[in-house]
């Protein structure tokens, strides 16, 4: 793990444990993401790592235990959850824009509605994000109009123009196709190295590898297995990780 | 030879009596039905969505006995006669309403015919606008809401920014069919003396005794009138378009 890039703990979770009904979904999970870190969450299907972000975004609630975001706890039946939202983005698999909205607009709608921030400066901003995702010249079209990839890369761009302090990345590639997919990678690893704070789910082992600082590796609702990617990937130390790695690679 | 006497020709020397463009009071009682028409229209369509997005509104929120009394309106606008609906206010509800006093001192019903027709106009198109936005916003994915919402969006911020925009695309041909359907609906207020289109032309061609050609103004007219309308929402679907989309 690079150390020396890393900042203070952002996101603290602790003994967290997540039911829907009976079925238990997460339990005792605890894991501290520090600022400007890289976090890779892997695992199989259906482990509960989107459900894990959810909770951390407060658009699940949990059952025990305690999300910390920038000091601010989740599992608090008073919380502010916009509070959260506004420290927290998240990207999803099917990008989830607003379809009657221009590129541009979906970057801008949150800053002017949310943060009641003036139009002329959010746009200024956004037209800057748009580049830097690479879609300047996109601005105007609208969602129906873009490819998967592109459509993903206005919601990352929508989901900074927010300043959070972390992203959270759920399977933002699962949907694409192997060019547009490289198209999105390559804006992720550029904001890791920007140094925000990013929590992926993902099924790209290669991308983890890449540019991950901790991975973390879950199934049946547990993190079995926690470390650098050298560890997790060349020397795994449990036999959970080990079989599902040698499924996957 | 101007246009009232070529019409009054006609007349003569054919037969064809349309005594709406030739004889002044005929005319004045046409434009004057044709006006009440509009205005049942227009105040009827712009009540009817409100109540249709009251009660969609309803239907989505918390409360059982909302909820449940919101259903109970759908049911019984949607599957009686309207007719029977406008006679039921008319005749058996504004009776029971106390009076108001006019300046001369007579007792007057506080709702007169035309409010009737609005009022139950309104409820009998509400109740079908309701189901129509309740399934445009059930049509809205739960994703979308979910995405303005992890931005921070309130849940009223969201449902004003995007899932009312888009429920309310989704939902625009049901409603101008409905729409459509409601300005048709409006001849009923003939039962009960309001005097729109259909009552202005019944009074003239009793009179005046051209009853074909009255039918056929009539039919041309309101044709023109929906003409009009679907014009307008042509436009309106247009601008709303999204593209790239089916909607």
């Amino acid at each position: 793990m690079d150390h020396h890039k890393l900042g203070a703990p952002i996101i603290v979770i602790k003994g967290v444990e997540k039911r829907f009904g009976e079925t238990v979904v997460l339990r005792e999970i605890d894991m501290v993401v520090h600022r400007g870190e890289t976090v890779c969450i892997i695992g199989p299907s259906g482990s509960g790592k989107s459900t894990l972000l959810r909770c951390i975004n407060a658009l699940a609630p949990i059952n025990k235990g305690s999300i910390l975001v920038d000091g601010v706890e989740v599992n608090d039946p008073k919380l502010d959850k916009l509070a959260v939202r506004r420290k927290v983005g998240i990207v999803f698999q099917q990008y989830n824009l607003f379809p009657h909205k221009t590129a541009l607009q979906n970057v801008m709608m949150a800053p002017v509605t949310v943060l009641k921030q003036d139009p002329r400066e959010v746009e200024a901003r956004a037209r800057a994000l748009l580049k830097r995702v690479r879609l300047e010249d996109k601005a105007g079209s609208y969602p129906g109009e873009l490819s998967g990839g592109q459509q993903q890369r206005v919601a990352i761009a929508r989901s900074l123009a927010m300043n959070p302090l972390v992203i959270l990345f759920d399977e933002v590639t699962a949907a694409l196709d192997p060019e547009t997919k490289k198209e999105v990678l390559v804006t992720i690893r550029e904001l890791a190295a920007d140094g925000m704070t990013c929590i992926l789910v993902t099924h790209e082992m290669a991308f983890a590898r890449e540019i991950a600082d901790t991975v973390y590796f879950t199934d049946g609702g547990v993190i079995v297995e926690s470390g650098p990617p050298s560890q997790i990937f060349q020397a795994p130390q449990n036999p959970r990780t080990r079989a599902f790695l040698d499924l996957v690679l | 030879m101007t246009i009232v006497e070529a019409f009054k020709h006609l007349n003569d020397a054919y037969g064809i009596n349309l005594s709406i463009v030739y004889d002044p009071f005929d005319r004045e009682r046409f434009v004057h039905g044709f006006l009440m028409t509009l205005l049942l229209s227009i105040v009827s369509m712009a009540l009817s969505i409100v109540i249709g997005l009251v009660g969609a509104w309803l239907l989505g929120g918390r409360s059982r006995l909302l909820k449940g009394a919101t259903t109970g309106f759908v049911e019984a606008f949607r599957n009686t006669p309207p007719l029977i609906q406008l006679l039921f206010f008319f005749f058996a509800v504004s009776p029971f309403l106390p009076g108001a006093v006019n300046s001369a001192g007579q007792v007057t019903p506080l709702i007169g015919g035309v409010g009737w027709a609005i009022i139950s106009l309104s409820l009998y198109a509400g109740a079908l606008n309701v189901e129509i936005f309740r399934s445009g916003l059930e049509a809205v994915p739960s994703a979308t809401r979910e995405a303005a919402e992890s931005l921070g969006y309130t849940r009223l911020q969201a449902f004003r920014h995007v899932v009312f925009p888009l429920a309310f695309r989704i939902s625009l041909s049901a409603l101008n069919n409905n729409m459509v359907n409601l300005i048709k609906t409006t001849t009923l207020a003939y039962a009960i003396g309001v005097p729109e289109l259909l009552y202005a032309s019944a009074a003239i061609w009793s009179e005046s005794l051209n009853v074909r050609e009255m039918m056929l103004v009539m039919l041309a007219t309101y044709l023109l009138l929906i003409a009009g309308y679907t014009g307008i929402m042509n436009r309106v679907e247009r601008a709303l378009r999204m593209p790239g989309t089916d909607v």
